[in-house]
Parts: C-alpha cells; sequence; structure tokens
C-alpha cells in the first residue's frame, strides 16, 4: 500500500512538472506564433523600403534609426566592456574582481525605464542635446555594457592558465599574451555575447522613449538635436491608433524586431553551441 | 632569447589603464545614475515629503495658473504628486506573477535538468533561452492581441465564478486590461530568467548525493523533494529575488496591458493599475509641458524609489545565489 502510494506521489510530482513545462512550451508557441501570424497577415515588402508617413506608410525610418542607435551603443558598449572584462578576467586581484563582477550585475539589474529617465536628466535636459541619437546610444550603452563585460570576463576565465603561463615564459608581457594568444579560445564566448547584447540594445524600447524621440523622416547623421525613430515605438505607440492601417504597421514592426532577434539567437546558439556564458553563471 | 622591449612594457601599462577604465566604467554610470536621479528628485522630496509615499492623488495641478509656494518650492496651483497607486501596483503585479511563475519555473527547471537530454535536451534549452530573449514590447503585443482578450472573455468570469467569495477575487471583471494581465506577462517574462538559474543549480546538485537518494529506496521525485530540491534552497530564493527585481522594473509590456489607472488603487484582480515604471514612461509628453518642472522632478523621484527597490531585490538575490563552494555530500 505504501509503496503504491509513494509511486503514484512520483508520477503526480513529475506529472505537475511536465504540466508547467508544457504551459512554458504553449506559451512560447502562442506567443511566437500570434505575433509572427499577426505580422505576415500586415507586412508587406515596401514597407522596408519607405518612411512611416502619418499613422501608415512604412518602416524604413524606424529600421535605420534602431540601426543607428544600436550601432552607436556598441560603439561605447563595445570597448569598454571588452576592456573590462579582460581587466576584470587578466589583471585584477580577486576580491578586485569580484567587486566588478558585482558591480556589472547590479548595474544589469537596473530598470531600464530609470536608465532611459536617467538619460533624459542628463543628457537630453542638462547637456542640451535635446531627443537625440546619441542620447538614446548611451542609455543602450548602459543596458549592453554589463552584459559584454561579464560575457568577455566569463569566456576569457575558461582558458586554462596553462596558456597564459606558456606566453609568459616566452617573454610576452601580459599584454601581448592577452592580445596575442589568451583571447583566441575565449573569442566564440565573446562573440556570442556581443551578438546577444546586440539582440537585447534591438528590442530595448524604455531607455529610448525618453532620449531618442520619434522621428518619420529617416535619420540623419547629426547626432545630437534630431529625434530618431526606432522600431520598438512604432510597436508600441501605433497599436493604440484606432485606424487599421497604424495597427498593421504595429504588427509589422513587432513581426521585423521578432524575426531580427530570432536569427541572431538561433544562430548564435545553434552555432556556437548552448552557451553557459550566456546563462548568466558567475565563473566560479 | 630576445629581451622584452622598453616599447612592450610601455604598452603594457597603458593597455592595463585602459582595461582599468573600461573596469570602472559600470562602477561610475551606477553612481551617475544614483547621483543625478537623487539630485533631480531633491524639489519633490521637500514639495511633499513622506507624502510621496502615502498619498494616491498624482496631479501636475493648474499648469496655466498661479503657482504655489511650499517649502521654498514652487509648484503649479494643486499640484500633488502621490505615488501610492504605482508602488501598490508594482507590488501586486509583481507578486501575481511571482505566484505564477515559481511553480511552473521549478517544473519547468526539473524537467530540463533531469527529464530531457540529448539534442532534443539542447532544443529545449535553446527554446527557454530564447523566450528570455524576446523583447517586451513583443511580448506586450501578444498580451493585447491575445491575453487581455482571453481574460475579458474567459480566463476573469472563469475565476469569478469559481473565486468570486474571496475578497479581491469577485467585483466587475473589466476590460481585460488589468492587474491580472499585468501580472501575467510579468509572469511570461520572468519564468525564463528563473527557469536557467534554477536549472544551472540543479545541474550542479552531487550526482552521488542523488544517487545515494536512489539507492535507499527513494522514488525519483522523493529525491527531488528531499535531496535536490533542499540542496538548492538558498539559490533558488535568490533567483526569485532576481526574477522579482526584474518584475518590478519591467515598463513596456505592464504599459501595454494595464490600463493605465491613476489616482485609484486597484479595487479587485481585473482592475486597471499602474506601476511605477510605466507611469514613467507614460508620462512623458505631460512632464514637458510643466513650466515649473515640477513633473519632472516628481517623476525622478519615482525613478529614485525604483532604483532603491530594484537595488535592493537584486542586492539580496545576489548575495543569495553567489557561488560557493559545497561539499560533494550534503550536511542537514
Amino acid at each position: 500500500m505504501r509503496r503504491r502510494r509513494r509511486k503514484w506521489k512520483s508520477a503526480f510530482g513529475w506529472g505537475v512538472a511536465w504540466l508547467a513545462f508544457l504551459l512554458v512550451l504553449f506559451g512560447l508557441v502562442d506567443l511566437v506564433g500570434s505575433v509572427l501570424w499577426q505580422g505576415v497577415r500586415s507586412f508587406r515588402f515596401s514597407m522596408l523600403f519607405e518612411p512611416t508617413q502619418g499613422i501608415a506608410g512604412g518602416l524604413e525610418n524606424a529600421i535605420l534609426g534602431t540601426f543607428e542607435l544600436v550601432v552607436i551603443g556598441v560603439v561605447f558598449a563595445a570597448p569598454l566592456g571588452i576592456l573590462g572584462g579582460i581587466f576584470t578576467s587578466e589583471f585584477a586581484p580577486p576580491r578586485l574582481a569580484a567587486a566588478i563582477r558585482f558591480v556589472a550585475e547590479v548595474l544589469s539589474g537596473v530598470p531600464s525605464i530609470v536608465i532611459g529617465y536617467f538619460g533624459y536628466l542628463l543628457l537630453v535636459l542638462h547637456f542640451h542635446w535635446g531627443f537625440s541619437a546619441l542620447a538614446g546610444g548611451v542609455a543602450l550603452t548602459i543596458i549592453m555594457l554589463p552584459y559584454i563585460l561579464r560575457t568577455t570576463d566569463t569566456s576569457l576565465q575558461q582558458v586554462p592558465l596553462l596558456q597564459r603561463e606558456a606566453a609568459w615564459a616566452l617573454g610576452m608581457t601580459r599584454t601581448q599574451a592577452i592580445l596575442k594568444t589568451v583571447w583566441r579560445p575565449a573569442a566564440s564566448g565573446m562573440a556570442t555575447g556581443l551578438l546577444l547584447a546586440i539582440a537585447i540594445g534591438l528590442g530595448e524600447t524604455a531607455p529610448l522613449l525618453y532620449t531618442a524621440g520619434w522621428n518619420s523622416n529617416n535619420p540623419s547623421l547629426a547626432l545630437t538635436h534630431s529625434q530618431v525613430g526606432y522600431l520598438t515605438y512604432v510597436a508600441y505607440t501605433y497599436l493604440d491608433e484606432p485606424y487599421a492601417q497604424a495597427r498593421q504597421l504595429a504588427y509589422a514592426a513587432g513581426f521585423v524586431l521578432l524575426m531580427l532577434i530570432l536569427i541572431i539567437q538561433l544562430v548564435v546558439r545553434l552555432v556556437v553551441g548552448r552557451s553557459r556564458a550566456a546563462g548568466g553563471r558567475s565563473a566560479a | 632569447m630576445r629581451k622584452v622591449s622598453s616599447a612592450a612594457k610601455a604598452w603594457d601599462r597603458v593597455f592595463r589603464v585602459l582595461a582599468a577604465i573600461g573596469a570602472a566604467s559600470p562602477a561610475v554610470f551606477l553612481v551617475l545614475i544614483a547621483a543625478i536621479v537623487s539630485v533631480e528628485s531633491i524639489p519633490t522630496l521637500r514639495f511633499m515629503g513622506v507624502h510621496f509615499l502615502t498619498e494616491t492623488r498624482w496631479d501636475m495641478g493648474n499648469l496655466y495658473g498661479a503657482m504655489t509656494h511650499k517649502n521654498g518650492v514652487t509648484a503649479p496651483a494643486g499640484a500633488s504628486y502621490g505615488a501610492l497607486v504605482f508602488i501598490v501596483g508594482t507590488l501586486l503585479s509583481s507578486i501575481i506573477a511571482l505566484v505564477v511563475a515559481v511553480p511552473v519555473s521549478i517544473g519547468t527547471a526539473l524537467i530540463l535538468a533531469y527529464r530531457v537530454r540529448g539534442p532534443l535536451g539542447f532544443l529545449l534549452n535553446i527554446l527557454v533561452e530564447l523566450l528570455a530573449g524576446i523583447p517586451s514590447v513583443v511580448i506586450g503585443l501578444w498580451g493585447i492581441l491575445v491575453l487581455v482578450p482571453w481574460i475579458a472573455n474567459s480566463f476573469a468570469p472563469f475565476l469569478k465564478s469559481i473565486l468570486g467569495w474571496i475578497p479581491f477575487f469577485g467585483g466587475q471583471t473589466g476590460t481585460g486590461y488589468s492587474l491580472l494581465a499585468s501580472g501575467m506577462v510579468l509572469a511570461m517574462m520572468i519564468v525564463p530568467i528563473i527557469t536557467a538559474t534554477t536549472r544551472d543549480l540543479l545541474e550542479q546538485v552531487p550526482v552521488l548525493a542523488r544517487e545515494g537518494g536512489l539507492g535507499i529506496g527513494m522514488t525519483s521525485w522523493e529525491v527531488v523533494r528531499y535531496v535536490s530540491l533542499p540542496y538548492i534552497r538558498e539559490g533558488f530564493i535568490g533567483a526569485v529575488a532576481l526574477g522579482w527585481g526584474r518584475a518590478m522594473g519591467e515598463t513596456m509590456a505592464v504599459l501595454m496591458v494595464s490600463g493605465n489607472a491613476t489616482n485609484i488603487l486597484p479595487q479587485n484582480l481585473y482592475s486597471p493599475i499602474s506601476t511605477m515604471a510605466a507611469f514613467i514612461a507614460n508620462q512623458l509628453d505631460s512632464a514637458e509641458t510643466d513650466a515649473s518642472g515640477m513633473a519632472v522632478h516628481a517623476l525622478s523621484e519615482l525613478a529614485l524609489l525604483l532604483l532603491a527597490i530594484t537595488l535592493v531585490t537584486n542586492l539580496i538575490a545576489r548575495w543569495l545565489v553567489r557561488p560557493r563552494r559545497r561539499e560533494g555530500v550534503i550536511t542537514s
């Protein structure tokens, strides 16, 4: 009797676990499926080549603007993050390294709207940049930076000490060792981190609302005093409009966004394999 | 052997400094954010004092009329910046998210860690990690397309018919743009975070301990219940706290499905709400119209409060999930 009851309990426990698992899978499929379905029905290829006009038109300005913002973000975040990751992994004494990792994690936990509002207060108002590409780019930098730093650090930590010692024994300085040999095995991990950081930047809205503004023209090359449009803004704002055309534009923006991010994520994970660096786990 | 040239040595020093600058940048940004947001919220702190936390009325006052002076601060007449509605909205929606997400995450993590392996396991792991990468605007889009109509048409009436006798579950079922929808959208966003951390923790449970459990005749579920789960307890609580912090700071998805209520506390599960993050995002236009600048300062204080709350939960979470060396066998 007792044994049977325990068996039933076991089956029940696992049954509940499977149910939870299926629920998550169902949610994911439903989410991706319904957004893609609505997107495919609303998306027209001509949207890629025409800017938004009023409540209709295309997405060219938003797509170009998104790329501009992400590029600016990466231009700042990648050098800082990679150098910071190198310092954390290679130069810092253990306690300092732990402190840097901790600070980076805390920064990545700061809500993105707070980062956006900070950008508004400091860059848009105080520096008088206005809603601009540079302000939005800096806000994205703050989002991406801790992520790039952590993945660089984690992938460098996985390079065996032996390789560094071999380089030092050849008479290389620490810098030479890092720039000539140690980075090579870590390169794929670092590239993964960078690509995923770009995917995060593409999908951000909250930090841009208060920094980048909105523009229905294609972005100019002016870094300040010129508002920029971006995809997530279209997806968020145009959904509220009562016009079918506007909503179609919102669905199409969500579709383009989701496709871009899914492609980056899938490519990264399938090519590089299941990256533990991306799981946010700290190197022991 | 070639001697290390002085140029190489100089470059080594320069590179170290560059790297140190990179490593210091997160700290610089963090301090800068905290400093700016704090400084900008001083006027509201003086104007509202503790009423910022206890008042439900958020009113920018008469923007074209006379100004009032209070505690040395000038504000539009009739202005009141009370954040209680948003504090309550943030806490309730994130708690609902946790109530939904925690059991689901445990189950999913158990399956991913112990029940699927090989190519199928690889694929399913990727799918769950994919969910973490979906932008919140897209999740909000799904919320409006699928979740909100579903809640309005079937889920809310269903909940009410079953649990309606409990105070918070009864009453008007509303339009679907609600506390419930916000909580579920948030749950969707934190499930992958909690699941990924829990799965990693479960995989760290020593095989010997689990095999020992099986060896003394436990069922596989009893091994999970009495060996694995107690072993990961602290880390798991940390993962939940991490998810909680994320849920409280999440903006877009909530903004899209919450109904953006102001000045009124939620009456039941189906009432529209607003959270601190969503309200900040929603107030962009109105903040700019306030010539006295008080609205900007008030939002800044809201941002400061949000920053403080998420920092505290994050610190607790990081402290709980910090990597630690454990002996191979658990000690009770």
